[in-house]
């Protein structure tokens, strides 16, 4: 007989679905402010995910990794984009408004496509931690592949860097549902080293835009691999 | 060797710190002088761990900070690569008069050789994941450096923002193999395991399954990214030819190695937990489709720095082929493989670094005359390209003997085979690029240049180079041979 879910798993199922929502809005959005706006909110919702699974489990540190990941994720990492790109501004950078390299109903039928794969993909692999659920797991995998067609989707370097933190959001998703327990000093680093990362995008991104004047990439042709 | 081993990871930070807070017109000077006592300083730091480390594993910090046989040999390429090059770049940057560019250039390198160096002293696997992200975040800035605020034409930049999208994205997927190997390891070790690397290898047998096969294999693609593994290779021709030669010469030399050095640690944990059978199938798969693209990309190149830059994706291969062997003799050649390496790449991009400051081009259909009008970089240069193409007597031939011989020795016929045929492959584009711009003479006198060095900064490492491969192929010391030992055995007992 099938157990439901308890209030726990049932709340990380639904904020990982919530998420993976977001992750389609980020695809479809048009102007990059917004695409800021909704990795904040999917980052806000991992920290209220790690703070259930803290609870559930009585895992004190996953309190603090909370509170840090929701001050770098959701204020810091927005904010220091924000500035790069300098969305503050009324005026919205060229280049990213119908960026899509499949006009957008295909993007998202495509990103449809790809979610399921990797739902079933990692569905299929059967692992959960004691509390959490395998479901989040699953749509952790959705995430993943749903951030990695963003970033190949949407053909400028903004969606392309939130897509990439996005994909880091997803695999942060997945370490607190099968790695809860990771002690918090690397947590810690790993998360400071993403701010790191972020600076870097935002140096470069702000680089291409003031020499391309666009945050297209359709004028980054001159390489081939 | 507690010292040593901190010294490592303390000098080369320090000097990318300073060079980094230096006044302006001080950095043209300081900095180049401190970059290279920095450089041949952990260079020395890493020769000292190698009496101990051929004997014993060294632990500290409760195994955060760890050294053992592997580690110090991809210490040694890429201790030996940054003092190298260090010299180099004395020589490389005399042209480049801005103090502000040196102040971030030279940081830049300091900071990118401390983050290569650390990788391989990482006892953790999450600590090893940011240090190799770290050397990507460094690294993509050294590669846009020299971007210029113009519409058209700027490589640098469109190179730096495809590699650090492309190899971020691979190291997403290292991170999640990462998570894998935790999820696997807490299951035996308990919640509060720190993914140290040596607990992990030893509850091998007891590890579950599937997330170890997932770790491995998102491992394989993720750090693969980043060791320019078909068909996660893209970004790594155009970062290596964008990118100042110094910095060339680090990526390919150095970073590749290391990132192969991460997943070497995964195969390990994957051997012992589940044999070596799959872990070796998965790596013998991505070696041969990437030897296979390098050596048909070799041909056709127009670029001197992209040329090298498909070498470097053929070595990888080869070192992926040679842990698919599995042999003891093939380990030993793979671990012998990452420093002659290093040496020849560096070599070969040191001297390539040369020809594109003399004829102020990276295209090889605007360099001719080579051999005549560069006397010491010219073959050097050569010899170089010779050292690649496992030539003897140098320390190339050698690691690629044995790997065959170990591939042979295995029952990996075919595979032994393909390699031998795909290498002497690689070998014919590389000879045929290197003789064109060497032995061909320049059309008409005018266009070339007068006969001699840039500079001799230039040259010296290059000789170094060369007097290593030249030692490794045909006598390695002693301590090194049981390093070399010590590391094969531990990569290949379960």
């Amino acid at each position: 007989m099938v157990q439901p879910p308890g209030i726990y798993q049932g709340a990380a199922n639904v904020i990982a679905a919530l998420m993976l929502l977001l992750e389609f809005g980020m695809l479809r959005q048009a102007l990059v402010r917004d695409q800021v706006r909704l990795y904040a909110a999917q980052s806000a919702l991992l920290s209220v995910l790690a703070v259930v699974i803290a609870a559930d489990r009585n895992l004190p540190d996953l309190y603090a990794l909370a509170a840090l990941s929701a001050a770098l994720k959701v204020v810091a990492v927005p904010l220091v984009l924000r500035r790069l790109l300098r969305t503050d501004d009324s005026d919205e950078p060229a280049g990213v408004a119908g960026s899509y390299t499949l006009n957008p109903a295909s993007a998202v039928l495509a990103s449809i496509g790809l979610a399921a794969f990797g739902f079933f993909t990692f569905g299929a692999f059967h692992l959960n931690g004691p509390a959490a659920p395998a479901l989040a797991l699953a749509i952790a995998g959705a995430m993943v592949f749903v951030a990695f067609g963003l970033m190949i989707v949407r053909h400028d370097v903004a969606s392309q860097a939130v897509g990439f933190f996005s994909l880091e959001n997803a695999i942060s998703l997945a370490a607190l549902v099968v790695a809860a327990g990771l002690p918090l000093i690397l947590e810690t680093a790993i998360l400071f080293d993403l701010l790191v990362a972020v600076v870097v995008f935002g140096m470069l991104i702000r680089a291409h835009h003031s020499r391309a004047e666009s945050m297209s990439t359709g004028d980054l042709t001159r390489l081939r691999g | 060797m507690l010292a040593a081993t901190f010294a490592i990871l303390i000098v080369p930070l320090a000097a990318a710190v300073a060079c980094l807070v230096m006044p302006g017109p001080a950095a043209l000077r300081i900095a180049p002088a401190l970059t290279v006592i920095a450089g041949i300083t952990s260079f020395a730091l890493v020769l000292a761990l190698v009496p101990d480390t051929a004997h014993a594993d060294l632990s500290y910090l409760s195994g955060y900070v760890r050294a053992d046989a592997v580690s110090v040999i991809f210490l040694l390429a890429t201790g030996f690569l940054y003092a190298a090059v260090a010299v180099y770049a004395v020589g490389y940057l005399r042209t480049h008069r801005d103090a502000t560019y040196a102040r971030r250039f030279y940081a830049g390198f300091n900071a990118f050789a401390w983050a290569m160096l650390a990788a391989p002293l990482m006892g953790s696997l999450a600590l090893l994941w940011i240090a190799v992200e770290v050397t990507t975040i460094v690294s993509a800035l050294l590669v846009a450096i020299e971007a210029t605020p113009t519409k058209e034409g700027d490589g640098a930049a469109e190179a730096a923002w495809k590699y650090l999208l492309i190899a971020s994205a691979g190291l997403g997927l290292a991170l999640l193999a990462t998570i894998f190997a935790y999820y696997a390891g807490a299951q035996v070790l308990g919640e509060h395991y720190n993914l140290a690397i040596a607990p992990l290898i030893q509850a091998g047998p007891r590890l579950p399954a599937t997330p170890v096969r997932l770790a491995f294999l998102l491992a394989v693609l993720g750090y693969g990214t980043k060791v320019g593994l078909f068909p996660v290779h893209t970004w790594l021709p155009d970062a290596h030819s964008e990118a100042p030669t110094p910095v060339s010469a680090l990526l390919s030399g150095s970073l590749l190695a290391v990132s192969f050095y991460a997943i070497l640690r995964f195969y390990q944990v994957t051997a012992a937990s589940l044999g070596t059978g799959f872990p070796r199938d998965a790596l013998l798969a991505f070696g041969v489709a990437s030897l296979v693209l390098a050596a048909l990309y070799v041909f056709g190149q127009r670029d001197v720095k992209r040329l090298l830059a498909y070498s470097s994706v053929e070595h990888m291969g080869i070192l992926a082929i040679g842990v698919s062997f599995g042999a003891p003799i093939a380990l030993g050649g793979v671990l012998l493989h990452v420093m002659a390496h290093a040496a020849a790449k560096g070599n070969a991009f040191m001297s390539a670094g040369v020809f594109t400051v003399k004829y102020g081009t990276k295209q090889m259909s605007s360099m001719r005359d080579g051999m005549r009008l560069l006397p010491w970089s010219g073959p050097l240069f050569l010899l170089a390209v010779f050292a690649l193409s496992a030539l003897p007597p140098f320390g190339i031939f050698r690691s690629e003997f044995q790997i065959v011989a170990g591939g042979l020795g295995s029952g990996s016929y075919a595979a032994a085979a393909v390699l031998v045929v795909l290498v002497t492959v690689a070998f014919f584009g590389l000879s045929a690029s290197a003789t064109s711009m060497l032995l061909t003479p320049s059309p008409t006198a005018k266009t070339a240049a007068v006969r001699g060095e840039p500079s001799a900064w230039m040259v010296v490492p290059v000789l170094a180079g060369l007097a290593v491969l030249v030692l490794l192929g045909v006598h390695p010391p002693g301590e090194l041979t049981d390093l070399i030992t010590r590391g094969a055995a531990q990569l290949g007992t379960p």
